[in-house]
């Protein structure tokens, strides 16, 4: 008897080391490409700037100092570092805007995708995955063209004589949220509509069939049952729209700077590699702290369904 | 004036399709439906029994005709304004409610307080035996206890009619058979109008007080079970209905109603004839199998005889084919009684005996 229990026992260990090593390969890459590079900024964050970019490896909290304060350089006192404030609020209430904005304008188109028949659903599908194929340079140079001052929007509306003078839309906040609209509505309209498409349509007769109204319909019964879609949609467009880059420099020209500016200004004309991953850490936990606070405020609405 | 009906179906046309595709669901459907009935829509599937009843919910409006609810036209209000709830075949729970939400959905759209609801769900789940399950997701539940939840759900706010739409076809034989008896109570507790649309000719026979039955959009005969059983108004419903034997024949002979018939097979029979049938024309003889025995081919009353083709035993009877003279076989059967078995053999010549009016004379 003993030796069998041992036997078992060997057997038990012989399977949770054959597991660890079976997984060992995924270990390897999340730790190579996700836990290694941000370490590294991590331990960035804690050095000197270098004078012409880069680091020196002395110790310094002088980088996150700086993401909140200003330090005067004249007399060295410190400050509330206004203009990167403003630029966090600027870029939380952009995002925030750009993912409503989307949940707007995607929520009726998945909607009408999911309750096409079948086979045209497929064709509508892959209309909305054409942007994709296009780099998004370009498709930001599209958005352009439709603002700016020479663009199409004010020749058409001078030519039929609504306006005088071209209106200025492009290099404002607006201009950046209607280019991250655009650009990440797809992103809300996927999920949105994996989730619609699991819906059973006899859900909805048997909401009618219980007098719910077409609003109380859609209230009661078709967005409880899509709230997975809207969480997964809400942080797909939400965390790229906080770090964009490309969409708030060409839109939203020198001034209008979003996240994705300052830190890109840092590694470059800034030279500043500490205050760059010190703010890159800052917009990370800004994410996380959203997420946390929006699927927990979601989820419970939602519990057990799955 | 006699009291109204519970749903007065008349002239409705529900054509799907366009152009050359375009047929006709309902087919000019006449119905009425009495208040407090258990009522059945039965044909096979496609012959357009849930589309009526779609039209009935208001999930579908008619082309053409009159729907009326207690008298009132309803043919253009919306499902959610009509007193009317249905029971779907999958039972279209709520997933995202637990079972008491679900029963107490109905009364929240409609408005009642929060302490009616809850009082009117309890004594809903207790009238389907489900109190204990209140609290639980729909997911947990056993397929019998999501038809009760389903029940309970349509029954709440007290409609006027109850539509069933196959309820009882994903069940097992087993709960099937309790739920029968179960929707039998309900309505016979509630008071509720039921109409019942079923593919299960035992289902509707044991439960329904009144049969219509269809075929191709079109209702074919309305009826009590016995009628649709024993006088089928065509041989479509004979057939759908039961099993049937049927034996061609031409009519020789007609005198006040009754007609002497030659069977293909070679014997003749006398029989109440179709109205506006007359002399040379093509008929054709039912008789279920129930209703023929067995006897020696030289007793008296013999009336078909043939050797025995093939003998199934089925439990608490046995199918006997006998093949008569033109080659078809003629079903009897008979019930099992102990000390019978070995009786009798394939190959065995023997009789046929029945009353004469167990016979129904159909055109065609």
């Amino acid at each position: 008897m003993a030796g069998q229990s041992a036997l078992i026992e060997n057997e038990q260990r012989r399977d949770i080391r054959n597991r660890w090593l079976l997984s060992a390969p995924a270990l390897l890459i999340i730790l190579l490409a996700a836990v290694g590079p941000l370490l590294i900024v991590v331990v960035y964050s804690l050095l000197t700037p270098g004078p012409y970019g880069d680091v020196i490896w002395k110790f310094s909290t002088d980088s996150w100092i700086g993401v909140f304060l200003e330090r005067d350089i004249f007399d060295d006192t410190l400050s509330v570092a206004d203009a990167h404030l403003g630029i966090f609020l600027r870029s939380v209430k952009l995002s925030i805007l750009t993912t409503i904005a989307t949940l707007v304008f995607g929520f009726p188109t998945a909607y009408f995708i999911a309750t096409r028949p079948a086979r045209s659903r497929e064709l509508w599908l892959f209309l909305i995955t054409i942007p994709f194929w296009t780099n998004l340079l370009i498709r930001t140079f599209a958005v352009l063209e439709v603002i700016r001052n020479q663009g199409v929007i004010n020749t058409l509306a001078m030519r039929l004589g609504l306006i005088d003078s071209p209106m200025q839309m492009l290099f404002t906040d607006g201009a950046i949220l209607v280019g991250m609209i655009y650009v990440y509505l797809p992103l809300m309209v996927l999920p949105l509509y994996a989730s619609m498409e699991k819906i059973d349509f006899r859900l909805v007769e048997a909401g009618y069939d219980l007098y719910a109204t077409p609003f109380r319909v859609l209230t009661k019964i078709i967005i409880p049952l899509v709230k997975p879609g809207m969480i997964a949609g809400s942080i797909l467009v939400f965390i790229p729209s906080l770090g964009a880059y490309v969409t708030p420099s060409m839109l939203g020209g020198g001034k209008n700077l979003m996240l994705g500016n300052l830190i890109e200004l840092q590694f470059g004309q800034g030279r500043n590699w500490p205050l760059g991953s010190a703010l890159s850490i800052t917009m990370m936990l800004i994410v996380m702290v959203a997420l946390l606070a929006y699927v927990r405020n979601s989820a419970s609405g939602v519990k057990a369904h799955g | 004036m006699a009291e109204l009906s519970a749903i007065e179906i008349r002239g409705v046309f529900k054509y799907y399709g366009f152009g050359e595709a375009r047929f006709a669901a309902v087919d000019g459907a006449n119905l009425s439906i009495k208040q407090n009935e258990f009522f059945t829509l039965l044909g096979p599937s496609g012959c357009g029994k849930t589309t009526l009843l779609r039209l009935i919910a208001g999930f579908e409006f008619p082309a053409e005709g009159e729907l009326l609810l207690h008298g009132e036209d309803i043919a253009a209000m919306p499902p959610f304004k009509r007193p009317i709830n249905t029971v779907f075949q999958n039972y279209a729970l709520f997933p995202h409610m637990t079972v008491a939400d679900n029963i107490g959905f109905g009364l929240r759209m409609l408005g009642q307080s929060k302490d009616k609801v809850d009082a009117r769900v309890s004594e809903m789940l207790k009238l389907v035996r489900m109190e204990q399950l209140a609290k639980r997701s729909t997911s947990q539940l056993s397929g019998g206890q999501q038809q009760r939840v389903a029940l309970a759900r349509a029954l709440a706010p007290a409609p006027k009619v109850l539509l069933l739409d196959e309820p009882l076809s994903a069940l097992d034989y087993k709960l099937r058979k309790e739920m029968q008896i179960e929707l039998k109570r309900l309505q016979a507790e509630t008071g509720i109008t039921f109409v019942f649309v079923t593919h299960d000719q035992e289902e509707a026979l044991t439960m329904s007080d009144r049969i219509a039955v269809m075929q191709s959009g079109k209702i074919l005969q309305i009826g009590s079970p016995r009628d649709i059983y024993d006088r089928p108004a065509n041989r479509f419903v004979a057939d759908f209905i039961g099993e049937t034997n049927f034996l061609k024949g031409k009519v020789t002979a007609i005198k006040d109603g009754s007609g002497d018939i030659a069977m293909n097979c070679g014997v003749s029979l006398s029989a109440p004839a179709p109205a506006a049938t007359s002399i040379g024309d093509e008929v054709t003889v039912m008789l279920r199998p129930e209703h023929a025995r067995l006897v020696g081919v030289d007793d008296a009353g013999v009336v078909l005889s043939g050797p025995l083709a093939d003998v199934i035993y089925f439990g608490t009877d046995t199918y006997y084919n006998v093949a008569l003279s033109d080659g078809t076989l003629f079903t009897v059967r008979q019930q099992n009684r102990p000390g019978e078995e070995g009786g009798r053999l394939v190959g065995d010549v023997v009789g046929v005996a029945f009353p004469s009016d167990a016979i129904r004379v159909l055109r065609g």
